[in-house]
């Protein structure tokens, strides 16, 4: 094992955010307040543009803010976007530069349907992203999807401008498994 | 024409084309003053029970109370209150003064006993009175339990006197399990719990730790199918009522599991897996692996057996939109029946075979309705921003189901309707509640 014990804890604090709230993840003390927590993930390629003042490239907070973790989906859709597209490769890009982490992808609905049919449909948005993951050539085995179908909204108005954001893939970085 | 025998015509029209009264049936004279649709509830009354002991007399005016509550809560009855009584029940007699009850038209009459030993043992004692034919309705009959078993031996009393005044089947001794809801709608806390079927006597069954969702009866109401997020994947669990241990079902691989449903035999379970961007029906029989029932690259979930286990009834939208239909158990060619506007899913199948309860979806409005299995006479029987996942009481007359409001302070609570779209109430619960799955009456 070449990670410092404080990555290891960081990758749990994310894996333990990514088991009850996307909402929550990547929140204050995840890692946002050490300047040098972006460090943990081995070699990043770009090594070179990691400036001490900002999170660097190769860390989960970074993949998050800046790449974007989540793509929107159309009502009953699955099908991704071009800009969706966008977002994935550049975040398979993140993954492969990144190989010591593993994603978890989260499916969501909003609160239209019912509970059996969003839970399928949530499992088929994040299988979608998935899938154009691994055809931007991220190893299969990095990546699991989870539905929440629409247990888990960021929004709660009960209009379609809420229900867009919670129609969506959520792509958590975690700590990479007995690599 | 009596009238307990109007109330019976009533409720055959009520339930049209659903009911089945065969004395009835050709009794047309008996329909005629009854409006379809509108109902005047037969008026009872359920004097205080009559305290045989000291200890008994601890649970008199509950279990009048208790029993009255029953039967006014279908909407069918009316408690007519002690007040307005003429002559008081003093003893547990087989004669009763009609003509004091009819003044006050008192249709129907209970009286009863109750004793209780020291060691805690509760012996309950009814009769049935048709106060306007004078007569005693059916057999006194005596139930024995525990003293902590009181509102099960009201319930079981307001049970008989349902049936033999309406014809129809029991409902009141059953249990309801759901999901117990806490927290903002964008940080909900769900626990599975249990409750009798008015809302009294609730206990918790799992904590709030992991989402828990849509739990399912077993046909003997023993154990509890139903779907938990504690490995941080949604995945499925039996839970044995009794001694609240859990096993999770035994599914190889790593798909995700929801939707189960227990066959009648209560060993078989059907359920929806998802893997790879689809969801299909699995069926796992007692020491089996599961048994693929669904292949279309849609979405096949919320399977329901018929009351035989010949059949399923399902959702999927293989059409484009989430429609419902029957394929044999052992899988096959599935045959849509649902063709109204809009979308539907939940489908449950009716304990009397004869009606398919399921969610619609349309214009932006949930409907909780009914259709018969062959998909026509499909009626509407709610409306509201969201109400869901419609579970059959044990006599298949009167559905449960979940209503939440809209908007950032939305919650979940659940109600109840008949099927014939009367009688619409609030099921009274401190906190928000969801996912109700009605038990088979108790024995």
């Amino acid at each position: 094992m070449k990670y410092t014990g404080k990555v290891i804890v960081l990758g749990l604090v994310l894996a333990l955010g990514a088991c009850t709230n996307a909402n929550r993840f990547g929140g204050p003390g995840a890692g946002g307040t050490d300047p040098n927590a972006g460090f943990g993930a081995g070699d990043p390629l770009n090594s070179t543009g990691i400036d001490q003042s900002s999170l660097g490239a190769g860390s989960p907070e970074y993949f998050r803010q800046t790449i974007g973790d989540r793509v929107l989906f159309a009502v009953d859709q699955s099908t991704l976007s071009d800009s969706a597209r966008t977002t994935i490769a550049a975040q398979a890009q993140w993954l492969i530069q990144n190989p010591s982490y593993t994603a978890i992808i989260e499916g969501h609905a909003d609160e239209q349907g019912t509970r059996e049919y969003n839970l399928a449909l949530g499992e088929r948005r994040a299988s979608s992203a998935r899938q154009y993951m691994v055809a931007q050539g991220v190893d299969a085995g990095r990546l699991r999807t989870v539905t929440y179908g629409k247990e888990r909204p960021i929004e709660v108005c009960s209009t379609e401008a809420c229900y867009a954001k919670n129609r969506r893939a959520v792509t958590v970085i975690a700590a990479g498994l007995g690599s | 024409m009596t009238p307990i025998r109007a109330l019976l015509a009533a409720l055959t029209l009520l339930g049209l084309p659903f009911t089945v009264a065969p004395s009835l049936a050709q009794d047309g004279p008996l329909r005629i003053d009854i409006t379809e649709g509108v109902i005047e509830p037969l008026p009872f009354a359920v004097p205080d029970f009559v305290a045989e002991d000291p200890a008994g007399g601890e649970y008199a005016a509950r279990l009048s109370q208790v029993i009255a509550d029953d039967l006014a809560g279908t909407g069918l009855f009316r408690q007519i209150g002690s007040d307005a009584f003429i002559t008081q029940i003093t003893s547990f007699s087989p004669s009763v003064d009609y003509a004091s009850w009819k003044a006050i038209n008192a249709q129907a009459l209970i009286t009863g006993a109750v004793s209780a030993t020291a060691d805690g043992r509760l012996t309950v004692k009814f009769r049935v009175f048709d106060v306007f034919s004078e007569a005693q309705l059916g057999e006194g009959l005596q139930f024995g339990g525990t003293t902590t078993a009181w509102r099960r031996m009201a319930h079981k009393v307001a049970d008989a006197v349902y049936s033999r005044i309406t014809g129809e089947g029991a409902y009141f001794d059953s249990r309801v399990v759901f999901v117990s809801e806490t927290g903002p709608k964008d940080d909900r806390r769900k626990r599975l719990a249990i409750m009798d079927y008015d809302g009294a006597n609730v206990q918790f069954l799992t904590g709030d730790g992991s989402i828990v969702l849509a739990p399912r009866f077993s046909p003997t109401g023993d154990r509890i199918l139903y779907t938990s997020y504690e490995t941080g994947f949604p995945q499925i669990y039996q839970l044995d009522v009794g001694s609240v241990q859990r096993v999770p079902l035994p599914v190889p691989g790593d798909s995700m599991t929801f939707a189960p449903r227990y066959a009648p035999d209560g060993q078989t379970v059907v359920f929806s897996a998802a893997s790879g961007g689809n969801t299909d029906i699995y069926r796992l029989r007692p020491g089996g692996t599961p048994e693929r029932l669904t292949t279309s690259p849609s979405i096949e979930t919320a399977p329901s057996y018929s009351p035989d286990g010949a059949q399923l009834v399902f959702e999927s939208d293989r059409s484009g939109t989430p429609q419902l239909y029957i394929m044999p158990a052992n899988g096959g060619e599935p045959r849509r029946i649902s063709f109204g506007d809009g979308r539907y899913g939940t489908p449950v199948w009716s304990p009397r075979g004869d009606l398919i309860a399921f969610t619609k979806q349309n214009a932006g409005r949930f409907h909780i309705g009914v259709m018969r299995t062959d998909g026509s006479e499909e009626r509407l029987l709610t409306a509201s921003f969201l109400d869901e996942g419609p579970t059959w009481a044990p006599n298949g007359r009167v559905l449960m189901f979940m209503r939440e409001s809209s908007g950032a302070g939305g919650q979940s609570s659940l109600y109840t309707v008949d099927i014939s779209g009367r009688n619409l109430k609030k099921v009274p619960l401190d906190g928000a509640a969801s996912d109700p799955a009605w038990s088979p009456l108790l024995k």
